[in-house]
């Protein structure tokens, strides 16, 4: 301690060799220090190897291990990792930047029925065999890209493009996580795929604006079937009605009909129930009622003796003027 | 004399600590170590991790990776059985599990690249030459499931007999036969990337295109063919409504007809006479205009009294 402030109120220059003999000393047992504690953070596990031996691991925390001899490698196991494929994301956030290239190599698939498509999809795992993970596969990530490529294509090459496209996304992502994880158990690489999801599945660009055309097609469809739908709603309707209304006129002039004829039925046979009583009076009486009503109206009355037989001359004269 | 004693320790310290840090080494988890002596391997290959001891200077240890790696192929153009171009890009998957054969035939990794190189491209491009490109490209004989109603079932339903698996399989069986002499186990072969040489693809995309466009005309040709039949069926259920409505309106019209007939016959029927009498009666008042010229004899009933007033000279009746 005294030292210690001496060497700082009047520190000798050049120093003493007792100094040199105490500052290595002091970096000795700080070598020693730091190589006997090791921290493991807190989602991360230590795996401590014994002249390269393995021996055992270590939870989060301080943790004391043989200097030297031992070493530790930190193992982040609970992190979950990601890769990409057909694309990169230059910068995570709340609007993601993606790189503008396209990673087409990785991206352009042969499906079923030998045509294209461009799969662009994402791989998360995580490491849960820290032991495997170092000890057994020389290049994990790099073989769990290799093997996603792998096994996405083996999934999309037994699909048409049509169901890559459309209704197969979700299965293709399910079975080719499940195959690229058989896989990786088989190279026993300590990683568990946590998803494979699907991201922008399209078909390539030269073809892109006929798949668009279909799907206009497709809504073309839809508008002509709704339209002469809708020409049907307007007239069958109406006609329905009209043809309720023909019906009833029809059946008012049924109903007026026999009225009618009940009506006149009954008249005549009231009159003629009269008229039986004194015929002969009663039918001159219409008669000349019926004249009287008549006359009046005609245009021109022509009254002929009898006997006379020579009146058509004269009155085809009048007729002519 | 001091100085001289110190200096002499510390020269002892020196050359022990050389002489110890050649004799000792350590083989780690990831490696395995063949000792050889002057170039003669001495002993077995040490594969087990830990410190280990040898004659210092003239042994030498060689470290080989234990670990599973990796052998990535360069994509090669290959004809597939179909005599359709393409580009196969294949992965695979090896270990050193002999490293004293591995030391003396091909001596390192780069070597063995260069051996497993020639091995796996040749059988890569055995087998694919060997079968057609939708073996290759497929898997099994999964149908696909269709969204499109038009796509045709085309001719492409051929058969798959082995699949991509399968023939990743035959490569690798194919491969991993030759290898064992160079202390190399090939686990893996994977066909990693498949794709269409670029005039091909040109091609496809050709295709692609116009089977889309097909696809459109058809739902274009449907929709219109919906269209008519409805129309069609407008058109028939209106001339079914206007002629039902017609027909039943005839009926009801008829038999009130006939009613109004009967009802009329019963009538007039019992006296016909009295009956055409009343009716002449009537049209002469409905039918007789001021255009019309009456001409009456004398004879008439009205004016048969104009000649004379007094009865008697009757002539009909």
């Amino acid at each position: 301690m005294e030292e210690d402030l001496d060497f700082k109120v009047n520190p000798p220059w050049p120093p003493s060799r007792k100094w040199y003999g105490l500052v290595i000393l002091g970096i000795v047992v700080l070598v020693i220090l730091f190589s006997t504690f090791y921290a493991v953070g807190p989602e991360e596990v230590g795996v401590i190897k014994r002249f390269g031996r393995y021996v055992r691991m270590t939870d989060p925390g301080l943790h004391v291990k043989i200097p030297f001899a031992e070493t530790v490698t930190r193992v982040k196991v609970k992190r979950i990792f990601k890769e990409e494929f057909g694309f990169r994301t230059l910068r995570p956030g709340v609007k993601t930047l993606y790189a503008p290239e396209k990673w087409e190599d990785e991206s352009l698939i042969l499906t079923g029925d030998l045509n294209v498509a461009v799969v662009e999809w994402i791989v998360q795992y995580k490491i849960v065999d820290p032991y495997n993970y170092l000890f057994k596969v020389r290049d994990v990530q790099k073989t769990i890209r290799d093997m996603a490529e792998s096994a996405v294509r083996l999934v999309v090459g037994d699909r048409s493009v049509d169901e890559v496209l459309t209704v197969g996304r979700m299965e293709v992502a399910t079975e080719a996580q499940k195959k690229l994880q058989e896989i990786l158990d088989f190279y026993q690489t300590g990683i568990k795929i946590v998803t494979l999801k699907l991201k922008d599945v399209n078909p390539p660009d030269p073809v892109k604006p006929s798949f668009n055309e279909v799907n206009e097609a497709r809504q073309d469809r839809e508008r002509f079937i709704n339209e002469a739908w809708r020409a049907y709603n307007k007239v069958i309707p109406k006609a329905k009605g009209e043809a309720e209304k023909i019906i009833a006129e029809a059946e008012g002039y049924a109903i007026n009909r026999v009225n009618r004829a009940k009506g006149e039925a009954e008249r005549f046979l009231a009159l003629w129930s009269e008229y039986k009583k004194a015929p002969e009076v009663t039918r001159r009486r219409l008669y000349l009622e019926t004249l009287a009503k008549v006359l009046p109206q005609v245009g021109k009355v022509y009254v002929v003796d009898s006997e006379q037989k020579t009146i058509l001359p004269l009155l085809s004269l009048e007729g002519e003027k | 004399m001091r100085i001289e004693k110190w200096v002499a320790l510390g020269v002892v310290i020196i050359i022990g600590l050389v002489v110890l840090s050649s004799a000792l080494y350590i083989v780690d988890e990831t490696q395995q170590v063949v000792i050889t002596e002057f170039g003669q391997p001495v002993g077995k290959p040490i594969t087990r991790a830990g410190l280990y001891i040898k004659k210092p200077f003239i042994q030498k240890v060689n470290y080989f990776e234990k670990r599973l790696l990796t052998w990535d192929g360069s994509p090669t153009q290959i004809p597939t059985g179909d005599k359709k171009y393409i580009w196969v890009d294949t992965t695979a998957r090896w270990k050193i599990v002999d490293p004293l054969k591995f030391l003396q035939s091909v001596g390192n990794e780069r070597g063995a690249h260069a051996r497993l190189d020639d091995i796996i491209d040749s059988a890569t491009r055995d087998r694919i030459t060997a079968y057609s490109l939708y073996e290759i490209v497929r898997n099994s004989n999964r149908e696909f499931v269709s969204t499109e109603i038009f796509i045709q079932k085309e001719e492409e339903i051929r058969e798959v007999k082995k699949g991509r698996e399968h023939i990743s399989r035959e490569i690798l069986k194919e491969a991993a036969k030759i290898v064992p002499q160079y202390g190399i186990e090939l686990v893996d072969v994977r066909i990693k990337r498949l794709n269409y040489v670029e005039a091909v693809r040109e091609k496809v995309y050709t295709r692609m295109i116009s089977e889309r466009k097909r696809v459109a005309e058809q739902y274009r040709s449907e929709g219109e063919g919906k269209k008519a039949e409805i129309e069609g069926m407008r058109e028939k259920e209106l001339q079914r409504i206007t002629s039902e409505a017609y027909r039943k309106a005839q009926i009801i019209k008829g038999e009130a007809d006939a009613e109004a007939t009967k009802i009329y016959a019963q009538a007039y029927s019992k006296d016909p006479d009295f009956y055409s009498f009343l009716k002449t009666l009537e049209t002469y008042e409905k039918t007789l205009t001021e255009k019309d010229t009456l001409i009456l004899t004398t004879d008439s009933e009205i004016y048969r009294y104009l000649k004379g007033a007094l009865p008697g000279k009757k002539k009909s009746e």
